[in-house]
């Protein structure tokens, strides 16, 4: 044990080395599990979703096209023999929210409709068919319930905003009779009568909830990209902590090899010190990732809620696996990046003497090499682009990028510094410059983690910025109508429509049906023909008279996802229903939603559907008063808060939206420039420590240490400009990528992308603001150095 | 939970599964009880009985193929009441099980479906008389069901049976007042014994033409056990002579309660009381990881009966929602014959 007291005491004098390895370990175990965490929750959520109806697994029926089922048609596919199961499906607005329930019957579900351990007790099942009922919904959920409501029971298996209840009790609440759908038991009795000559329904593998889990894979991707990232500019700083541990004790190895250690033992050793730092470190890690999830859940949920209408909950679970692999992965991230050190230890013959200048002729072959393959993954990555198509090759495409830029820019700042060599006279200038070159090695991988942060931070603040412009701008062409208003139901919205018909310029209902186009979900709209259309719909790419085509029912109008993912061009044949099949006349933006949409006309829409919903509609006011209209509408019909909105309004809902949609985001890129930022301390501190042999004749030589003092600074904020320099078309092409190839793949939708010089000169500002920071420490303390220390070098070590 | 005991605490609704076999000796609260002055009267009483608790529609038959294989079929139609109350809709009230069985001397086919009331997908009809659960279909004609058609399918096996009664419907008990327990728990009980039975077995190696005897057994109540009766052992037995015995034993914590009915072959019926009819487990056998008994001896000295029965097959083991022994046994003896027998609570 004395070799283990003898390493510790090297944390016992520098204490603050040991906190920056620490806490830049825990920092990047945090950020990793943190974003498992959430994406963990998210994917529970869907499996909730998904194993609640049972269906997810099974074949369904449903009706053609798309209407609702009458009990008599399931009844009568069960006694020609074949097991199906009702399910009845609907939306109940109680207590303000909205919720979906599903109805279905446990008698003759099959395994699995019915979540395990969503009935605690024996006495549940009976109440479960029986009057009032139960229902099951998520925990901390429980709405407000009014008295003959049934029993509202909290269960594990179920997913956020459900009600699963039996279907009796659906038909109940939902006050209606008819059929969602039948789930088809995978296994049937042999001996069957063909189900094509008992019924018209239509078989349909399982969809629903993998739709669901098809169109969040990109979100979740995004984020494991953003905590990759994250852990691996975290693991930066534990490696230059770790190199710079083990280069300040070369001596204390030295003299405990001399005193007869076994090479063997002091390896031991130095390993289970270094695990035991990483395990302390990870727990911190894990913790702290906990409290980042938890922080972040909540916008997340709201994201997913926004974008794919996946309900997830709001709190987050602690699970023992997701600690333990955030564990594992700080230990293996720890030994990963102390293995350089252990090398050199191992390699080096234990007597040499530090040789700076011979490093770095070393180090300079080693930069050429990084940098030949720095460019050959630049070269890769640029040919991924091109080839494009789908989220993996747009992924790889940015990761190729991001490594080969960083593997790149210790190459281009030596190429920097030799240019600015040329003009330099002076000969501290000429040292300066060539100390630069000298401190390189050791500082590039903090500066590789610095442009690592600010690529990803311009890459993704210009898509987002991008996105935000082209939507903010598309709502001023979506949203002309002033009032927008939902009614309870279709009588209600027809009394209102019939009101104000007399005040406004126009009405515009909404009328909608949902259905499936190249067998994924899609909504249809019916639209009158008005000249608000005509005027401001944003459309992509049209024929000459797409909205004659569509008020005479010879075209239809796509929304740029549904074009995207069918592959369909103007001209093309759209089947919306099985007796209803129509040429694409334009094709309109769309960045509300990920699904396939398309645009017929009213009168076609409730011919061919014969259920739709028309409870909501537009209304063009023209010189009336949008508020007094507001205000007459409110006092003669009774609508709940948020169904009757004016434009602005309307407005401010999209874009609040649209800014929680990106607020996790946002706040994953200002966390990993802080960790950047940290990891350039860090490695500035451990240079500092090294560089006084080389500091010291300077000195000698007549220099102050303000001076001294001053240069390092100087040179820290130079180095980090040329690394931002670097970062900015890194970070350009960065969101080019994610705009054109990224975002088509994972929403449907591609869009322009404009540029934000102010924003990329804040960043700077904050790089050269932490870096200030980050410099400032070893320059105060090289200002503060005690002369005597300063000689020490020559007595000492030389 | 798993999803059977789910569905057995449904089908026996409000009940303590603790209690009885599959909760048959529970309370039955709102529900009426068996009348000893209650004339059975048809066509109504082959229907349901909405304010009984419990009910079924059970048919046993012993066949045989051309080339001398012996068969057993079973067909049941449970009805458990939520509420006393039989309604249109979703929460008409009723739960309907459907059990089948067909066993051979190698295998035991058996299948359950269950169903609610009230849609149209199970129940039953008193005249034209109609028992059905999806597919599956109990049809008779006749006052007193002279004929019945009896169709029922399982995953791998269906069978189709045309049925036609020799003899009269007989009444077990008091006038088919039939008593229970010591306590006093009693069930409207009666059975038409003597079907000759023609049919299709569908086995997964092909179609089997058969022939042989039914037997119908019509019971309701709403409290047929004790609480303290954990299961019965019921046997239907046909004479070569042609005479019927129907015999149970019902089990106690300490004691057995025993009641049989003796059938002549004309129909004339002779009830036997508690402790005439003596049974004894002679031999036991572990199927599906319970002690059964296979081999029983079954005394009814007033009648010189005293045989030994050996099942067709041993494995004949119901195990669905709530699991049993049901199937087909031939005796020998004083007597020699078939029947059919059920274990339940093992």
């Amino acid at each position: 044990m004395p070799v283990l007291e003898t390493l510790f005491s090297h944390w016992r004098r520098h204490p603050g080395q040991l906190a920056t390895l620490v806490l830049g370990l825990a920092l990047a175990t945090a950020l990793w599990s943190g974003v498992q965490a959430i994406n963990e929750e998210a994917r529970q959520s869907y499996a909730r979703a998904a194993s609640t109806l049972g269906a997810g697994q099974g074949e369904r029926l449903i009706s053609p096209d798309g209407a609702e089922i009458p009990v008599a048609d399931y009844v009568s596919l069960r006694r020609a023999g074949w097991l199906v199961s009702p399910v009845m499906e609907g939306e109940l607005a109680l207590s303000g929210t909205t919720w979906r329930v599903i109805g279905v019957d446990p008698l003759t579900a099959p395994t699995g409709a019915i979540p395990q351990g969503a009935f605690e007790t024996t006495a549940d099942a009976p109440a479960f068919l029986g009057r009032p009922g139960l229902v099951f919904v998520a925990p901390d959920s429980a709405p407000a319930a009014p008295p003959d409501f049934p029993a509202i029971i909290t269960s594990d298996a179920i997913a956020p905003g459900l009600m699963l209840t039996d279907i009796g009790t659906a038909a109940r609440l939902l006050e209606r009779n008819t059929l969602s759908f039948l789930t088809l038991v995978p296994t049937q009795p042999d001996g069957l009568p063909p189900l094509s000559t008992l019924t018209d329904l239509r078989r349909e593998a399982p969809a629903g909830e993998q739709d669901l889990s098809r169109l969040t894979d990109s979100f979740h991707l995004n984020l494991t990209a953003f905590g990759f990232l994250s852990f691996a500019v975290g693991l930066f700083i534990v490696h230059a902590s770790i190199g710079l541990a083990f280069e300040q004790r070369r001596p204390v190895f030295r003299t405990l090899r001399a005193i007869g250690v076994p090479f063997s033992r002091l390896i031991t050793a130095l390993a289970f010190e270094v695990t035991l730092i990483a395990l302390v470190a990870g727990s911190a890690g894990v913790i702290l990732g906990y409290v980042i999830a938890a922080a972040l859940l909540p916008d997340v949920a709201g994201t997913l809620h926004n974008l794919y209408g996946a309900q997830i909950s709001g709190t987050l679970a602690f699970r023992p696996v997701w600690a333990l692999l955030g564990l594992a992965i700080a230990v293996l991230g720890t030994w990963v990046s102390s293995a350089q050190s252990f090398w050199h230890l191992i390699t080096m013959p234990l007597l040499a003497p530090a040789q700076p200048r011979a490093w770095s002729m070393r180090s300079a072959r080693a930069t050429r090499r990084q940098a030949g393959v720095g460019a050959v993954l630049l070269v890769i990555s640029a040919a991924l682009a091109g080839i494009g198509g789908s989220l993996a090759i747009g992924f790889l495409s940015l990761g190729a990028l991001l490594i080969g830029a960083a593997l790149l820019l210790p190459g281009v700042v030596v190429v920097v510094l030799r240019i600015a060599e040329r003009p330099i006279r002076s000969a501290y200038g000429e040292w300066v410059l060539a100390d630069t070159r000298q401190l390189l090695p050791g500082l590039s991988l903090a500066l590789m983690a610095l442009l690592l942060a600010l690529a990803a931070n311009i890459g993704v603040s210009t898509m987002v910025g991008s996105f935000r412009l082209t939507f903010a701008g598309w709502l001023d062409q979506r949203l002309v109508s002033e009032l927008y208003i939902t009614a309870q139901d279709e009588y209600q919205a027809d009394a209102i429509r019939d009101f104000l018909a007399p005040q406004v310029a126009s009405v515009l209902p909404i009328a909608m049906a949902e259905t499936r186009i190249d067998g994924l979900p899609a909504t249809v709209f019916g639209i009158v023909d008005d000249d608000t259309y005509r005027e401001y719909w944003p459309l992509l790419e049209t024929v000459t008279d797409p909205w004659d085509r569509l008020a005479d029912d010879t075209g239809l109008l796509i929304n740029e996802q549904l074009a995207r993912r069918s592959g369909l061009d103007l001209g093309d044949r759209v089947t919306l229903h099985p007796d209803l099949t129509l040429p694409v006349a334009a094709i309109y933006s769309d960045y509300g939603n990920p699904n396939g949409q398309a645009m017929i006309s009213l009168d076609l829409l409730e011919q061919t559907f014969p259920d739709t919903d028309q409870t909501r509609s537009a209304f063009r006011t023209g010189d009336a008063d949008v508020e007094a209209l507001r205000q007459s509408v409110l006092a003669r019909f009774d609508l709940p808060q948020g169904h009757i909105r004016d434009q602005a309004s309307q407005k401010a809902v999209a874009l609040r939206v649209f800014d929680q949609t990106f607020r996790v985001t946002g706040a994953l890129n200002v966390l990993t420039l802080a960790v950047a930022g940290f990891a350039l301390l860090a490695s500035l501190l451990t240079l500092a420590n090294m560089r006084l042999p080389q500091v010291a004749p300077i000195w000698a030589l007549g220099q102050t240490r303000a001076r001294l003092a001053r240069t390092e600074l100087i040179r820290t904020l130079g180095i980090v400009a040329v690394t931002w320099v670097i970062a900015l078309p890194v970070g350009l092409a960065l969101a080019w990528v994610l705009l054109a190839i990224v975002n088509v793949e994972a929403f449907g939708w591609r869009l322009p992308m404009t540029l934000f010089p102010a924003d990329y000169a804040r960043l700077l500002g904050y790089a050269m603001l932490s870096s200030t920071i980050a410099a400032a420490l070893p320059a105060l303390r090289l200002l503060r150095l005690p002369p005597a220390q300063l000689l020490k070098v020559f007595s000492n070590e030389r | 939970m798993n999803v059977r005991v789910f569905l057995l605490a449904i089908f026996w609704a409000n009940q303590a599964l603790t209690q009885g076999f599959a909760g048959l000796g529970t309370e039955a609260q709102g529900f009426s009880i068996p009348d000893p002055d209650y004339d059975i009267t048809f066509p109504q009483d082959h229907g349901a009985h909405p304010d009984f608790r419990i009910e079924w529609w059970y048919l046993t038959a012993t066949l045989e193929a051309e080339d001398g294989r012996a068969f057993g079929v079973q067909w049941t139609l449970f009805r458990s009441a939520l509420r006393p109350e039989e309604a249109e809709g979703w929460d008409g009230g009723q739960v309907y099980l459907g059990h089948a069985g067909l066993t051979t001397a190698e295998t035991h086919y058996r299948s359950e479906r269950f169903a609610r009331g009230g849609i149209g997908q199970a129940g039953v009809v008193a005249e034209p008389f109609t028992a059905f659960i999806d597919d599956w279909e109990m049809r008779g004609e006749g006052l007193d069901l002279q004929q019945l058609s009896l169709f029922a399918r399982g995953m791998d096996f269906s069978y189709d049976l045309d049925l036609t009664a020799d003899g009269p419907i007989i009444f077990h008990g008091q006038d088919g007042y039939s008593v229970k327990s010591p306590q006093g728990q009693a069930s409207h009980y009666y059975s038409q014994p003597f079907y000759r039975v023609t049919g299709t077995l569908t086995l997964p190696e092909g179609d089997v033409e058969v022939t042989g005897n039914g037997w119908l057994d019509r019971e309701w109540s709403s409290q047929p056990l004790a609480a303290d009766q954990e299961g019965w052992d019921w046997f239907s037995l046909q004479f070569v002579d042609g005479a019927r015995l129907m015999g149970f034993g019902l089990r106690g914590l300490e004691t057995v309660f025993t009641s049989a009915t003796w059938i002549d072959p004309d129909g004339t019926v002779t009830p036997y009381g508690d402790g005439e009819l003596r049974m004894e487990a002679l031999e036991w056998a572990e199927i599906a990881g319970r002690e059964v008994p296979v081999s029983w001896r079954v005394e009814l000295p007033e009648r010189g009966v005293d045989i030994v029965t050996t099942p067709l097959n041993p494995g004949a083991w119901m195990d669905l929602s709530f699991a049993y022994w049901e199937g087909p046994i031939s005796f020998s003896g004083s007597h020699e014959g078939r029947g059919y027998l059920e274990m339940t609570g093992y």
